[in-house]
């Protein structure tokens, strides 16, 4: 009997690869009209294209309420609509942070097709932040603006404090980029907190993150923006070179020191010509030595992070697999009995995933110089950027870190004069 | 100095705009391209168009998520690693694939003593199949979307002893269409692909059989 039901398996099993249906097609006497399998359609393409044409006209705005009409209130009015349009109807995705990891991906891998509204999103904020500033932070990303609601009870970041922590989001920028162009996961899509509650949805430990970065908000403004946002890094270069930025008086500066505590960000840069400079052989021999750091800095950032190669090659599962098989590590197996399923009803033999695991971790010691190198050199020119002073004479936003979120124009008198309140 | 930075910052974006919106169109004579992705052109080597070196996927294209049915081994891991509360990965029933039997190894547990649809009988955990009767000895199943969770437990009994008619499909009406799709990642079979909107269903390939 047993035997009977094996040949009958073997059989069915063999009618399979041959690609005959086991069982034939009825031939039914009443009528019975087959159903078409149903296979609803894609959200359709014309409201991909209004999401761009949404995030042009919503920057555009933003430019015009910042440097044009300098209104606080048009910004927050902007920042809802940004809120509910981008983030609870298009549920927070595709945005322009999690979008640096399709262009990666797209620069890496050639069988990889980057959707015109992933390219958009990334594009549009920095062409807009290389003119204007950062007024996609301002009142356009949905992340940053359900965190600008929040802001309540904004203290003051002590500077060495903010100094430490502002080098996070070059770390996390630099991981993204790593993984998305070799692991080919998308790390800041994953860690994402403000998707979930967008979605009404998500991991919980993503969720009480999102929660925590959002009761933080109410003092500490922005947290994700500042001190963890991938994105901001682009945006901070860029908006340092724009060429029309937000000025906090729409005329001369009176240093009145009125604006002084008016930013929750503490982007306003105070005048600093009445102050004691050193003398200037002094700095002069601190940034030589900085100088000369510099490339020691680089490749030691560089061989720490490539010596991580074994570690940050286990994100692949088929690198974890060819392990356990190498290690012949029974309980790891036991684990992965499902990629363990797969992989032995697939074609590819042991030593195919033991070479593929190699060539995951020797992109990863290359990719490993090269974020170490990064973070080394991130960190050597916010050195040398301590060391060199600039005279100011007046109250400025400081362009890399400003939001251009327009808080601080009623706070000066020359703005009050210019409406004639 | 920041105005030629700033320039050609500028410059560097637009074009990497243009290259990404711009269709390129293909260059060979005949051309291979009819509307077909340009990255995965078998002409690719001799093509002779100035942005050959450039050939990508085309890019106007838009993708979504879905798993291909050969590769998938119905771990049931689509059911709860979702980002939605109820999976977008549903069982879809392709009636042209059905051999409509009376003893349907998706619908029944193995060692269903009467084929009935008790409970107790039924392989779906949430009775999402709903079995109908046709004319003799044919019966009807479809298959209840808002009951179905994606565990895909019939499709693997359908699949090793039926036709294969059952399958495991993202369902593109509740599918958010995450970046980073939460599946794709915990999938042990990496079944899960980027797919070209407009064909945003992976099924398998029809057996003359059925065809007929």
């Amino acid at each position: 009997m047993k035997l009977f039901v094996s040949i009958f398996l073997l059989l069915m099993s063999v009618m399979t690869v041959v690609g005959e249906n086991r069982f034939p097609k009825p031939q039914f006497e009443k009528g019975y009209s087959i159903p078409v399998t149903s296979a609803p359609e894609a959200r359709s393409l014309m409201l991909d294209r209004l999401d761009v044409v949404v995030l042009f006209s919503a920057l555009s705005l933003a430019t015009w309420l910042v440097l044009k009409k300098r209104s606080r209130r048009g910004i927050f009015l902007l920042t809802i609509f940004s809120v509910i349009y981008f983030g609870f109807w298009r549920k927070g995705c595709i945005c322009s942070i999690g979008a640096i990891q399709n262009v990666t991906l797209w620069l890496a891998d050639s069988q990889y097709a980057l959707p015109v509204g992933a390219a958009a999103f990334f594009i549009l904020p920095l062409i807009f932040s290389l003119l204007f500033g950062r007024v996609f932070c301002a009142a356009v990303c949905p992340l940053g603006t359900i965190q600008d609601l929040m802001i309540l009870f904004p203290v003051s970041v002590p500077r060495f404090l903010s100094c430490i922590l502002s080098m996070i989001p070059y770390i996390y920028l630099g991981l993204g980029v790593l993984f998305a162009s070799i692991g080919s996961a998308f790390v800041i899509c994953r860690l994402d907190p403000f998707v979930p509650l967008f979605r009404f949805s998500g991991d919980l430990p993503i969720v009480l993150f999102g929660a925590v970065l959002l009761l933080a908000g109410i003092f500490v403004a922005r947290p994700y923006c500042r001190f963890m946002c991938p994105f901001s890094v682009l945006l901070n270069w860029t908006s340092r070179l724009s060429k029309w930025h937000a000025t906090i008086t729409p005329d001369e500066c009176v240093k009145c020191r009125l604006c002084e505590k008016s930013c929750p960000f503490d982007a306003i840069l105070i005048p600093n010509t009445g102050q004691v400079s050193e003398p200037r052989g002094k700095g002069v021999d601190r940034l030589k030595i900085i100088l000369l750091l510099l490339p020691v800095l680089v490749i030691a950032g560089g061989w720490s992070t490539s010596r991580l190669d074994v570690i940050f090659s286990r994100s692949n599962p088929s690198v974890q697999l060819a392990e356990a098989f190498q290690k012949n590590d029974q309980s790891k197996l036991k684990i992965m009995k499902y990629e363990l399923e797969a992989f032995e009803g697939g074609k590819a033999s042991k030593e195919d995933l033991y070479a593929q695991a190699d060539i995951f971790r020797k992109k990863f010691r290359t990719g490993g110089w090269l974020f170490g190198g990064f973070i080394g050199a991130v960190f050597g020119c916010t050195l040398i950027g301590f060391s060199i002073k600039r005279t100011r004479d007046s109250y400025e936003p400081d362009r890399g870190t400003c939001l251009s979120c327009a808080r601080c124009f009623m706070s000066c008198p020359k703005e009050h004069k210019r409406l004639g309140v | 100095m920041r105005n030629i930075l700033r320039g050609s910052l500028l410059a560097a974006l637009a074009a990497f705009g243009g290259l990404v919106t711009v269709r390129r169109r293909c260059a060979l004579p005949g051309g291979a391209d009819k509307g077909r992705a340009c990255g995965n052109c078998p002409e690719r080597i001799r093509c002779n168009s100035a942005f050959s070196w450039l050939a990508r996927p085309s890019n106007s294209r838009r993708t979504v998520w879905q798993l291909d049915p050969a590769k998938c081994i119905q771990c049931g891991r689509c059911a709860t690693n979702c980002v939605l509360q109820d999976s977008a990965v549903k069982c879809v029933h392709r009636f042209e694939m059905c051999g409509y039997c009376k003893l349907c190894f998706g619908f029944f547990q193995p060692g269903a003593s009467v084929l009935t649809s008790a409970a107790e009988n039924q392989m779906c955990p949430t009775g999402a199949i709903r079995r109908k009767f046709l004319e003799d000895p044919y019966y009807e199943y479809t298959i209840d979307e808002s009951l179905c969770i994606g565990c895909g437990k019939c499709v693997k009994t359908c699949s090793a002893f039926g036709n294969g008619s059952l399958v495991l499909q993202v369902r593109h009406d509740r599918c958010v269409n995450c970046n980073d799709c939460s599946i794709a990642r915990h999938c042990p079979a990496g079944a899960y692909r980027r797919v070209p909107a407009e064909e945003p269903y992976l099924f398998k390939p029809m057996s003359g059989a059925a065809k007929g």
